[in-house]
C-alpha cells in the first residue's frame, strides 16, 4: 500500500513537471528561454516517472531490478550536452533574444554591425 | 488510486506532446524545431514508462532505451549541422 502511494505521488510529479516543461517550450518568447523548460523541468519529470516505474515493477513484478535507472542515467547525462549544443547552434545562427535588442524573439537575425553581436565561429 | 494517477500523468504527457508539436509547427527557426523534437522524444520515453507501469510489464524498457540513444544521436547531429553547415568536415 505504501509502495502504491509512493508510485502514485512520483507519477503525478512526473506528469506535472513534464507538462510544465512543454508549456514553457510553447509559451516563452525566445529560443534561449525556450531551452530552459525542456532541459530542466522535462528531465526532472522523466526521472521521477522512471523511478516510479522502477518501484512499481519491483513491487508488482518478479523481484528487484533497476534496469530503468539506465534510462534515467543516460537521460541525465545527455540532456545538458544536447542543450549546450543547441544553444551554441542558436548563437552561431545569430538568433535574436528578447534581452538582446528590441525584437520579439521571432527568429530575427541580428545584424553583424550591432554592438554585442557574437561573431560566427571559424569553421 | 494508482490507475487514476497513471491516467492523470498520461493526460499531462499527451497535452505536453501536443504543445511540442505546436512548437514544432510554428517554430520560427530550425533551432526551435530541434528543441521541440528533443522534448518530444523525452516525452515519448515518459509515455512508454507510464504504459509499462499500467500494464505491469518490463517490455517497454528496451524501446525507451533505444529512443533515448537514437534521439540523442539525432539531436547532436542536427545541432552540429546547424552550427557548421556540414556534418562531415
Amino acid at each position: 500500500m505504501s509502495a502504491e502511494i509512493a508510485v502514485s505521488v512520483l507519477v503525478v510529479i512526473g506528469g506535472v513537471f513534464t507538462l510544465i516543461g512543454s508549456f514553457g517550450l510553447a509559451r516563452l518568447p525566445d529560443v534561449y528561454m525556450r531551452l530552459h523548460g525542456p532541459t530542466k523541468a522535462t528531465t526532472l519529470g522523466a526521472g521521477a516517472t522512471i523511478v516510479a516505474s522502477m518501484v512499481a515493477l519491483t513491487v508488482g513484478g518478479e523481484g528487484w531490478h533497476a534496469q530503468e535507472l539506465l534510462v534515467a542515467l543516460f537521460l541525465f547525462l545527455t540532456a545538458p550536452v544536447s542543450a549546450h549544443l543547441i544553444s551554441r547552434a542558436a548563437l552561431v545562427r545569430k538568433l535574436d533574444s528578447v534581452t538582446h535588442g528590441d525584437s520579439t524573439g521571432n527568429g530575427h537575425r541580428r545584424p553583424d554591425d550591432e554592438p554585442g553581436a557574437d561573431q560566427p565561429e571559424k569553421v | 488510486m494508482m490507475d487514476a494517477a497513471v491516467y492523470f500523468a498520461m493526460s499531462c504527457v499527451s497535452v505536453a506532446m501536443a504543445l511540442n508539436v505546436y512548437r514544432l509547427v510554428i517554430g520560427p527557426d530550425a533551432v526551435d524545431r530541434l528543441v521541440a523534437l528533443d522534448t518530444l522524444y523525452i516525452n515519448a520515453i515518459v509515455m512508454l514508462m507510464l504504459v509499462g507501469i499500467q500494464f505491469n510489464t518490463l517490455i517497454f524498457f528496451e524501446p525507451a532505451l533505444l529512443i533515448a540513444m537514437m534521439g540523442f544521436v539525432g539531436t547532436v547531429t542536427v545541432a552540429k549541422y546547424l552550427r557548421r553547415g556540414s556534418i562531415i568536415e
